[in-house]
């Protein structure tokens, strides 16, 4: 199977990334050198093994619905890029085409 | 010798036994940071000079008071750049973290604190520890002090630099498929990363969950543990931390024999023979102190990097959606709508190494690759850590090198991004079957530079792997 440079890029919208030409080109080179690589994977006889998602087994951890004291809004604001101190401010969802 | 190159016991002696002063102590890694930083570029942030020197005299203050310093005794530590210190600049060496300052610490960083550590500086890294050389940093690359021609290693190049070229006597790195153990060995010196689950996670900046551990840069192994019963334990901030309670450290090698087990798979095609005759002399020197030499089997070893690749790299999609220009982060200046302000503040603010890692993460959880790709790389992460589990059956401990051979040289992989890859191929095992393993130094290379060798032990079996790397730096020293 071979990566297409129409694959990357719906990757990379997908991921929200805009790339150049010249990227690419790059990408789709060397993202289908790495997967190349990774059909290596495909010799391995995995049929009837439990995937391992996790190191160490994972048990589902409880605590009491008790509130706790929270991020002071200041705080939580500080490191926006736009903020009116009671909102973080983004540019508009629905484009208006104004 | 300097107060800037002893380890952080002998830097506990003399301050316990008042023939030095912890202003002497940070004077004398501030005078050392001076000298060398502008050739290393171990920290992208050391606090301000007042800042410490009043930290540092404030506990000289308390001891001549003789009132009780916790077990950090006041010692300047640094810390990865990817673990948060609330008010303290943390970019993950990311132009997209360049201003960021927590708001909170770090669980490690809340017990440093408690345990009386002054908090020296911030290191280098790759950016979002994506990188296995810390070429990959928005802020400069970190130079190898062993020779400043060659790589430190990476991604926590800057705290396994920073100890090294004295600038720091510990540091904390965060290791996900060999980025504490690697840098160590490549600087010559004591890289820790324990059982997955140790060390809380909470404020580690994510790279792949289900792989990231906190872990130590030291310049001995009692120093690398003395720190981890400082930040080890469980954490209600992050539920995959381990509940079983932290074990009590040797400090000094004992006689006991331990079975070694050595893994044929790991001495094959591409190592390096300088590397591989350290680690036979290694191993030889522990026969001939009556430990047991065990061959063992890990079959699936030679898997365990293109597991890694999709698995770490289809969580960093994940963990790095999050980065989208609203709650804080690098937000574009150019004009569009809310997709496009996302779009552009990602792109203008990773570097190459981590779009390619974004991509190639999506690429193998997006729809008709999931299975043929993350699952099939989750079923054969059970195999590797089977392999394991039945391998310490037949051994205490597992030796074997930590990379096929010692740094390189700057710029000589940073072109091909899947022959980098390659250099982390005995490293990540550790990291998917989740168990603990410390480098430490066992020999040079003709052309000075370090190698190190890897102890693995079984799952929270951290007792073990402290009492086995004592008894081999005992004899590496007496050697």
């Amino acid at each position: 199977m071979e990566l297409t440079r129409e694959n990357v890029a719906k990757i990379a919208r997908l991921s929200r990334l805009s790339l150049s030409d010249e990227e690419l080109d790059r990408f789709t080179e060397q993202l289908g050198e790495i997967l190349d690589y990774v059909q290596l994977l495909n010799e391995v006889d995995t049929s009837g093994v439990e995937p391992m998602a996790h190191a160490g087994d994972l048990t589902n951890v409880f605590r009491e619905d008790e509130p706790h004291p929270s991020l002071p809004r200041d705080q939580a604001f500080a490191n926006a890029p736009k903020s009116d101190g009671k909102y973080f401010l983004v540019p508009p969802i629905l484009e208006t085409g104004e | 010798m300097s107060l800037a190159e002893l380890t952080v016991t002998e830097l506990i002696d003399r301050l316990v036994n008042g023939t030095t002063t912890n202003v002497e102590i940070v004077k004398a890694v501030l005078e050392r940071i001076r000298e060398v930083e502008g050739a290393v570029n171990a920290f992208i942030t050391v606090r301000p000079e007042d800042e410490l020197l009043a930290e540092a005299k404030a506990y000289d203050d308390k001891r001549q008071a003789g009132e009780a310093i916790g077990p950090l005794q006041g010692l300047p530590i640094a810390i990865k750049d990817s673990i948060c210190t609330k008010g303290l600049l943390t970019t993950a060496a990311s132009k997209m973290l360049g201003e960021f300052v927590p708001p909170f610490d770090a669980t490690v960083i809340a017990r440093i604190r408690q345990a009386d550590g002054i908090l020296l500086g911030k290191t280098n890294t790759d950016e979002f520890s994506m990188g296995s050389t810390t070429e990959n940093s928005a802020f400069g690359v970190t130079r190898n002090p062993r020779n400043l021609d060659y790589v430190p290693g990476g991604s926590s190049g800057g705290s396994a630099a920073a100890v090294a070229a004295g600038e720091a006597p510990i540091a904390l790195g965060a290791d996900t498929g060999g980025s504490v153990r690697q840098p160590a060995a490549y600087c010559g010196i004591v890289g820790l990363k324990p059982t997955y689950g140790r060390i809380s996670r909470f404020g580690l900046i994510a790279y792949a969950s289900s792989l990231d551990q906190i872990g130590v840069c030291s310049r001995d192994v009692a120093d690398a543990f003395l720190m981890l019963s400082v930040i080890a334990g469980h954490d209600p901030h992050d539920s995959t931390s381990l509940g079983t309670p932290v074990p009590t450290f040797p400090k000094k090698a004992d006689s006991a024999s331990l079975r070694v087990g050595v893994p044929d798979e790991y001495f094959g095609a591409g190592l390096d023979d300088e590397v591989r005759a350290a680690i036979q002399r290694t191993l030889d020197l522990m026969k001939g102190q009556g430990h047991t030499v065990v061959p063992i089997s890990l079959p699936n070893s030679k898997y365990s990097l293109p597991t890694y690749y999709i698995i770490a790299t289809a969580e960093a999609s994940s963990n790095l959606a999050r980065y989208d220009g609203v709650q804080y982060g690098h937000r574009t200046s150019q004009p569009g709508g809310l997709i496009d302000m996302v779009t552009n503040s990602r792109t203008e603010a990773f570097g190459d190494e981590v779009k390619r890692r974004i991509m190639l993460g999506n690429y193998v959880l997006s729809g008709g690759y999931h299975d043929q790709y993350y699952l099939k790389a989750c079923k054969v992460r059970r195999l590797i850590a089977d392999d394991f589990s039945r391998a310490f059956e037949q051994c205490d401990v597992i030796v074997h090198p930590i990379a096929p051979s010692a740094a390189f040289r700057l710029g000589e992989k940073t072109g091909d991004p899947l022959t980098m890859y390659l250099t982390d191929i005995y490293s990540v095992t550790a990291n998917l079957a989740g168990l603990p393993a410390l480098t430490l130094p066992c020999g040079t290379t003709k052309d000075g530079l370090p190698i190190g060798v890897q102890v693995v032990a079984a799952t929270e079996q951290e007792e073990t792997l402290c009492r086995a790397s004592l008894a081999i730096e005992k004899l590496l020293r007496e050697e």
